[in-house]
């Protein structure tokens, strides 16, 4: 196991995969708290596919990914929660909706340019290969960010998830909280997907969150469980993902599962007893 | 008395129709208002306006001196999102402290003092630690209540508190909302579909249904055609 271990950190590779990954599991857990509470876990979802379009585009363009993905994402978060707030259109649909749009229009643009291959299967399912060092200064920088963002936001962010009402009639501007909740979420999104893809970063929002609710019975709780939980099935997936010759993202996503699965059952018994 | 609150004039209207219009009283300190009326009257859209949440289509709504929008306490009613939400009774009573604190990220010792005293005051102390989803519906009120009074220290507005409690534990919770209107001296605006509990628990009574809006003590309410008709004269204490 030591020597498994010491194997994948003598890879420089892997080692910016692992900081990377920590940060965006502990960043995406955190905000998926609040995200699935406010039953807006589909926007996470919505925003990875619209970042898969803006990463073919980029690529095609030859442009640096991260630069392009995060303002369209973000612009996109800005729209999706004003959909989702609109009554003429349905939240769920237009999530639906934007993120098909998007797929489409990405994999349009890389048959175009370079030709289906290697390049969708990775942006889809993830790589860990994807990560330059420029990538892991971004998202140091960034994941940081949301992570202070978050800290001083605490306690404006329970108001606000747990009644928009009254955290509004005393004077706090909800709509602010959730324009940043949905852009924290936009970065962390987009600093995620090209390791563990575009059809599986999302998980990584709504995991973490519902395995702690399990068993945790205060905020404060499932918040620092969802990132416990959160960091240490992102490394046992690296792990697994390394000795099995597994694709990450899909290896990190299987752990989770299971841990819910064992968080369920804990909950199921707590309760009963 | 010095009025906290006068609509003079107030229309409200819901997905651009008038649904209420002409609306003229006066909230005053200490005093104990119920709102009555069928659905659709414009109970809940008088008070998202009271609250400053909705901008009245005419007429004016003005603060008596002291009284600032963010000090009014409210209880609104239930969502589907707490009802099954992870947080502790002591972490849903504090977060009442929140709109005193501006930018402040994050709470001091005293107002973690005012959120204990007031879940002394609604006697849920022993609650503190309990989970909120895990409540009964009246004991959940309370703790909306604790949280409410954590907002204000002048009014309250409350939007259906007692919808979906059962009898024993909706009397109660009018018994509770009247001492804080006696022995701490908050205003109370309630909205209510029961219009008997209404009549004999507040001392005034606005009443709105189209064009019979009645303002006034909840005596002359009884004694009003309004009131009669509503009242069913069958009525007793």
């Amino acid at each position: 196991m030591i020597d498994l271990i010491s194997e994948l950190l003598s890879y420089h590779f892997i080692v910016r995969a692992i900081v990377v990954g920590m940060l965006v599991s502990l960043c995406s857990a955190l905000l998926g708290v609040s995200l699935v509470l406010k039953r807006y876990s589909m926007i996470g979802d919505g925003l990875s596919h619209i970042g898969f379009g803006a990463l073919a585009i980029a690529a095609a363009l030859n442009l640096a990914p991260l630069a392009v993905a995060v303002p369209v994402v973000v612009g996109a978060a800005f729209l999706l929660l004003r959909m989702s707030e609109s009554r003429r259109v349905s939240g769920d649909a237009a999530i639906a909706l934007a993120s098909t749009s998007a797929v489409a229009i990405g994999v349009i643009v890389i048959s175009l340019s370079s030709g289906m291959g290697n390049d969708v299967y990775n942006y889809m399912f993830g790589s860990i290969l994807a990560m330059s060092r420029g990538d892991v200064i971004l998202s140091v920088t960034l994941s940081v960010a949301v992570l202070a963002l978050f800290i001083l936001s605490y306690n404006k962010i329970f108001a606000v998830t747990f009644d928009e009402t009254f955290a509004r009639a005393t004077g706090v501007h909800t709509k602010r909280y959730d324009m940043l909740i949905s852009v924290l979420a936009a970065v962390t999104v987009v600093l995620g997907m090209r390791m563990m893809g575009a059809l599986l970063i999302s998980s990584l929002i709504i995991f973490p969150a519902l395995t702690s609710m399990r068993v945790c019975r205060t905020f404060r709780g499932v918040v620092i469980c969802s990132a416990v939980v959160s960091v240490i099935c992102f490394l046992i997936g690296i792990v697994i993902s390394y000795a099995a010759a597994l694709p990450t993202g899909a290896s990190v996503v299987v752990v989770n599962l299971a841990v819910f699965a064992l968080f369920s059952a804990a909950g199921a018994i707590l309760r009963r007893t | 008395m010095t009025p906290l609150i006068t609509c003079e004039n107030v229309a409200l209207s819901y997905d651009n129709k008038i649904i209420a219009e002409n609306l003229n009283f006066i909230i005053n300190e200490g005093d104990y208002l119920c709102i009555v009326g069928e659905n659709g009257s414009g109970k809940s859209t008088l008070m998202r306006a009271l609250l400053g949440l909705k901008a009245p289509s005419d007429g004016m709504i003005t603060y008596g001196e002291g009284l600032k929008q963010t000090e009014i306490g409210y209880l609104p009613q239930q969502t589907a999102v707490q009802r099954d939400f992870p947080a502790s009774v002591f972490e849903v009573v504090l977060s009442g402290c929140l709109s005193q604190r501006g930018a402040k990220p994050f709470y001091s010792s005293e107002e973690k003092k005012l959120a204990v005293e007031n879940m002394e005051r609604l006697k849920i102390s022993d609650l503190k630690k309990r989970c909120y989803r895990n409540l009964s519906g009246g004991q959940q009120q309370r703790v909306l209540l604790a949280r409410a009074l954590c907002a204000t220290r002048k009014m309250l507005l409350l939007d259906e508190p007692v919808t979906g409690l059962d009898p024993v534990v909706s009397s109660e919770l009018y018994c509770i909302v009247k001492d804080i209107n006696k022995q701490f001296g908050i205003t109370i605006v309630m909205i209510s579909h029961d219009i008997h509990s209404a009549a004999d628990h507040a001392d005034h009574i606005l009443h709105l249904g189209g064009d019979d809006v009645f303002f006034g003590t909840a005596e002359e309410y009884k004694q009003s055609p309004v009131g009669k008709a509503y009242l069913g004269g069958h009525h007793h204490d």
